[in-house]
């Protein structure tokens, strides 16, 4: 019986039409962020459209005075917007009255997500644009993806950024057309840099969180994804229309039957790498007929489904309506899959006689959808993969063997030889093939079955104790052995093999399994050529290589040990470069000692996996090739991720780094013009004075343009040297250093500040050592101390002491100042704080942030309390990398 | 000004420093020469055999340590380095490469002044021809290998008298940490900075006052030891 379509969808669709038809097209510019080049991509296709001869108006395009998009508006009839006032600020808005009259063939209005001011009919602009379609006039009009109200947590999650500017999906979903305008990730950072971007002033600090690359490549593929969602919704509109159950082979899409069992998982995974090496989506499914499930099971089949999600599958539970065969091709009709994968039941075959095979009636009512049947249920595996090779010859050994069962038999039938027919120890002889066969495969059966019947005739058949034979029938009877033991053993040989093949598939899923776990695990691609490396050559059982372009194109060992050798440069190069395996049993080349499989991602050939194996061509089994192929796509992802995600990475460091630089720049620029201003004014002074300054005031002067120079180029060199502590490009030269010494040329470098003051220095055991890079150690002390004699009494010591723990060194300096306000222990370190309260002493805020960066960067740590007796006490430590040197070598 | 006064070579491309220095070098009684790249230092240095020169690392044309190397080829002139802060591998590289102190940017006049007046003096006297070295209250009989503080004899273990010996050979002058590691244990050893460190520390604590603020052996950072006898 066809499958007819459901009335209500037909009467639904009816009336889509009939609203289509009478409603103009509307058409929309769909893009991943600002900046991609929707409105000139709307403009370009409005001069086209004007050249065909529309009536194309504009009835309002924010063109942000870029030169190239005022070019396109040139020659279009433009509406006046109106204008009206809020708050003071003249706001441009579309006309939507001037516009309706106006009566237009194609209006072009830009930004459909935009809010209409205050006094508008409309509150958003896509009301504005719904009223225009209504009135039979053609629309283009632009979006992000960002402002579709349905993907609203998913972006904030993403960008962290909760858009404001919202529009239903409703209103995208009647859109006729959506053209994606999109352009690649590197372009867009490029214009964002070239300032081709319009961002206004306002929102420029959100706007530059909201442009992380990370951000951009998670939206543009949820661009990507919205409109391939849309296109495929239309699709399956028109394939209902036409009333087509047909599938289209448009895109695969695979869809897999699992249960309960555990067996379902490796069927789950099976598809999944099916599909990923298709490239197709893919669905799976538990259809549920209402049986009562135990407890164990729906926690598996929850498991299952969960794992389903994880692989980028879509997993759906079903309830049964027909039989399972029919519900599964109704699911796999509607959703357009091309695929359909069932794991092997494992009922016995008289079982399924009964109740109906699944894979029958799949197979009698699948049409143009492929069934595959993908064996699952198999006994515990060891690693390494047995050979399915056909039973060899038995051995000296096994043939003993088999010769001692044929004498076991020969021994019993010879006890009951009186009370037994000859037939009974026929019987008794089937006893010994039969183990034989079992144990030993077909070969062995055979031999068995010759000794059988020359044992039975030497014993038993008269004349006894030779080996004629009195009464020819008896020959009948040695063929009947004979044919009793070929039979057998094939048999058995049957069945040896599928269960060695069973295991052998079951294996190769786990290995396919380990390696994607271990891919999974890997960070980078260094990481993950090492985990398949590992992987390949544990299984196969040969010497794995990776080969990776370089720079020129050339292929390389990945691990630097050089260019590929010389006889297989060209082997290597060709299947690189065509993107196909070559090479040891292939159909190119095949005389070569190794075999290349290049690794396809989804940019291209990344590289090359070359196998060199002494056992001859792994090439030849099927099986083999299976496996080779999974996992060389297999380790190509990972590698692709892995290449992503550093480079996701890197983008998110380098904006980080910018942002935090901007961030410096501003902040300090008061305190580099503060003394700026003062050496100027000086200056100037004593430049233009016509003699009347006495000589002390000169001195003067001359003195402050010194004190404020000092304090800039104090200034100046914190400040790189803070930026070069946080991009993290310090580099740490950590050398084993007397305390004594680093005090001592902290000290030495004071200078002024501490002139006349009393700096108490208390070394706990002479000889301690610090464990780090010497200039930073003095820094840090510099810091410390400085800062306590600022912000102490003249009249007061500052104290420095250094403790030895064993495992590092603990440095105190304590002053005798007001202490650190409640509250702000830990924030004085935070870069470009000040008390508040506005301490005239107080610098830019970045001595003690360099402290704490310095002390973080040798694994230790800074922390300030307030003491007792009063004043403030840092202590910071400075945990020791390695053990200490040994005492020195030679002391008398 | 008198043509007796001693002359110094400024190689260096800033203006705004070579105007500071000239004008820094005039009010001290010395002349001064300035040449702004490494070319024209080199051909001053050649016709007008400067007392000392100051050489800035950072030269248009060619890499500061060229000009040490270069000049060192053919002439002993103390040589004396001008470096940015952070650049302490540079101040290495020049001073093994031969030339005698480095100042660091910014610097005033006094501290420029007081450093060519070490390198002159070096100059002028002979190093080591007295075997007996007296600074503070510390009296160092190089021959005889005794060591006398407050005119008591101070114990050393040999390595401590073979460092304390280099640096006493050159009063004012930076040695580097290899330099030092070089006199004291031969070039097998290298790498092992800490161990002069910790020899420095106990010589300072047989000598000095005050270890923690060293009057005689300065510590240089990153670059190495001073020995200074005032």
């Amino acid at each position: 019986m066809p499958d007819r379509p459901d009335p209500e969808e037909l009467l639904k669709r009816v009336q889509d039409a009939e609203t289509r038809a009478r409603r103009a097209r509307f058409k929309v510019f769909f893009g991943a962020a600002p900046g991609v080049g929707k409105t000139f991509a709307m403009l370009q296709e409005a001069q086209r459209r004007q050249a065909e001869g529309t009536e194309v108006l504009v009835g309002i395009v924010e063109t942000h005075g870029r030169k190239e998009t005022l070019a396109l508006v040139d020659g279009l009839e433009m509406l006046a917007r109106t204008a009206s006032q809020y708050r003071g600020v003249v706001i441009e808005e579309l006309d939507l009255e001037a516009a309706l009259a106006r009566r237009p063939g194609l209006i072009l209005v830009d930004e459909l997500a935009h809010t209409n001011a205050p006094g508008c009919r409309n509150a958003k602009r896509w009301q504005d644009v719904m009223e225009l379609l209504n009135a039979g006039i053609d629309v283009y009009s632009t979006l992000n993806v960002q402002h579709l109200d349905s993907l609203r947590e998913v972006v904030a999650q993403i960008t962290g950024i909760a858009v404001q500017e919202r529009i239903p999906d409703t209103v995208l979903e009647r859109c006729d057309e959506l053209e994606l305008v999109d352009i690649s990730m590197e372009e867009l950072t490029q214009r964002l840099a070239d300032g081709k971007v319009y961002v206004p002033d306002q929102a420029r600090h959100a706007t530059q969180r909201f442009f992380r690359k990370g951000n951009l490549l998670a939206l543009r593929e949820l661009a990507l994804r919205r409109t391939a969602e849309l296109v495929d919704a239309d699709m399956r509109r028109y394939r209902d229309a036409e009333g087509i159950q047909e599938t289209w082979a448009a895109g695969q899409r695979l869809l897999v039957g699992i249960t309960p069992r555990q067996a379902s998982e490796a069927l789950i995974r099976e598809t999944r790498r099916m599909a990923e090496s298709l490239g197709a989506s893919w669905i799976a499914v538990y259809v549920d007929f209402g049986k009562p499930l135990s407890d164990a099971d729906r926690e598996r089949l929850e498991a299952h489904l969960r794992l389903v999600e994880r692989l980028g599958g879509e997993g759906i539970a079903l309830p049964g309506h027909a039989s399972l065969s029919e519900d599964l091709l109704a699911l796999a009709r509607s959703r357009n899959v091309t695929q359909l994968l069932i794991g092997r039941s494992g009922a016995p075959r008289w079982l399924d006689r009964i109740r109906g095979n699944l894979l029958t009636d799949l197979a009698a009512q699948a049409g143009r959808i492929h069934v595959h049947v993908i064996p699952t249920e198999h006994a515990e595996s060891s690693t390494n993969l047995p050979r399915p090779v056909p039973s060899a010859w038995p051995g000296l050994g096994t043939l003993s063997l088999c010769a001692v069962y044929v004498a076991l038999a020969t021994g019993v039938s010879l006890l009951g030889f009186r009370r037994m027919e000859l037939a009974d120890i026929v019987m008794i002889f089937t006893i010994p093939i039969l183990v034989a066969a079992i144990r030993y495969g077909r070969n062995a059966a055979v031999a068995t079955s010759v000794l059988a019947v020359l044992a039975f005739d030497f014993f038993f058949i008269a004349p006894r104790f030779t080996l004629a034979v009195g009464d020819l029938r008896h020959l009948g009877t040695f063929a009947i052995m004979l044919i009793l033991g070929f039979v057998i053993g094939n048999l058995t040989e049957r069945v040896r093999q599928q269960a060695i093949r069973a295991q052998q598939r079951e294996q190769r899923t786990l290995a396919l399994y380990r390696l994607g776990e271990a891919l999974v695990r890997a960070g980078d691609q260094t990481d993950t050529i090492a985990s398949a490396v590992r992987a390949v050559e544990a299984q196969f059982q040969t010497r794995v290589t990776f080969y990776l372009p370089t720079a020129e194109g050339r292929l390389a060992q990945v691990d630097g040990l050089g260019p590929v050798d010389e006889p297989h440069r060209g082997v290597a190069q060709w299947a690189f470069d065509h993107g196909q395996v070559a090479g040891q049993g292939t159909c190119i080349l095949p005389a070569s000692k190794a075999l290349f499989l290049p690794l396809k991602g989804a940019r291209g050939t990344l590289g090359l996996m070359a196998l060199q194996s002494e056992e001859g061509p792994l090439w030849r089994e099927p099986d083999q090739r299976h496996l080779l192929e999974s996992f060389a796509n297999q380790t190509a992802l990972a590698m692709e991720r892995a290449a992503l995600s550093a480079e996701a990475h890197a983008t998110r460091l380098r904006i980080e780094r910018e942002e935090l630089r901007n961030a410096l720049l501003s902040s300090v620029s008061h305190d580099l013009r503060t003394p700026l201003a003062g050496i100027t004014g000086s200056a100037t002074t004593l430049l233009e004075d016509p003699g009347v300054l006495s000589e002390s005031e000169r001195a003067a002067l001359l003195g402050a343009i010194q004190e404020e120079a000092f304090r800039m180029h104090r200034l100046v060199s914190n400040l790189l040297d803070l930026t070069r502590l946080e991009s993290g490009k310090i580099e740490l030269r950590r050398e084993w250093i007397p305390a004594e010494e680093v005090v001592g040329s902290a000290l030495s470098h004071l200078g002024n500040p501490a002139e006349g003051r009393e700096i108490k220095v208390h070394v706990d055991r002479p000889g301690i050592l610090f464990h780090g890079d010497s200039i930073l150690l003095e820094q840090v002390v510099t810091n410390l101390v400085e800062n306590a004699l600022k912000f102490s009494p003249t009249t007061k010591p500052v104290e420095i002491q250094v403790y030895g723990t064993g495992k590092g060194v603990s440095l105190i300096v304590s002053d005798y100042g007001p202490g650190i306000p409640e509250g702000f222990e830990a924030r004085i370190f935070d870069r470009l704080f000040r008390l508040p309260g506005g301490d005239k002493r107080a610098g830019a805020g970045l001595g003690l942030a360099i402290c704490h960066g310095i002390a973080l960067a040798h694994g230790g740590r800074i922390q300030v309390n307030n003491r007792p007796q009063g004043g403030a006490q840092f202590v910071v430590s400075f945990p020791y990398d390695g053990e200490p040197p040994a005492d020195l070598p030679e002391e008398i | 000004m008198s043509a007796d006064d001693p002359l110094i070579l400024v190689i260096d491309d800033e203006p705004q420093l070579l105007r500071f220095l000239q004008a820094a070098l005039k009010s001290h009684g010395y002349r001064a020469l300035t040449a702004e790249t490494a070319e024209e230092g080199e051909r001053l240095a050649l016709s007008h055999r400067p007392d000392a020169v100051l050489l800035d690392l950072g030269l248009p044309d060619r890499d500061g340590l060229e000009v040490v190397n270069q000049l060192r080829g053919w002439c002993d002139t103390p040589i004396i380095v001008i470096s940015a802060r952070g650049k302490e591998d540079d101040k290495v590289a020049a001073l093994e490469a031969g030339a005698n102190d480095y100042l660091t940017k910014p610097f005033g006049t006094r501290e420029l002044i007081a450093r060519i007046g070490v390198a002159l003096r070096n100059r002028m006297d002979v190093p080591a021809a007295s075997p007996v070295i007296e600074f503070g209250d510390i009296r160092v009989d190089l021959e005889g290998r005794v060591v006398m503080r407050q005119g008591e004899r101070v114990h050393l273990t040999p390595n401590e008298f073979k460092l304390l010996t280099a640096m006493v050979r050159h009063p004012g002058k930076i040695l580097t940490h290899n330099q030092l590691l070089k006199e004291v244990w031969g070039v097998a050893n290298l790498q092992q900075t800490h161990y002069l460190r910790v020899y420095m520390n106990t010589l300072r604590h047989k000598l000095e006052e005050d270890p923690a603020r060293p009057r005689y052996f300065q510590t240089e950072l990153g670059v190495g030891y001073r020995f200074t006898e005032a």
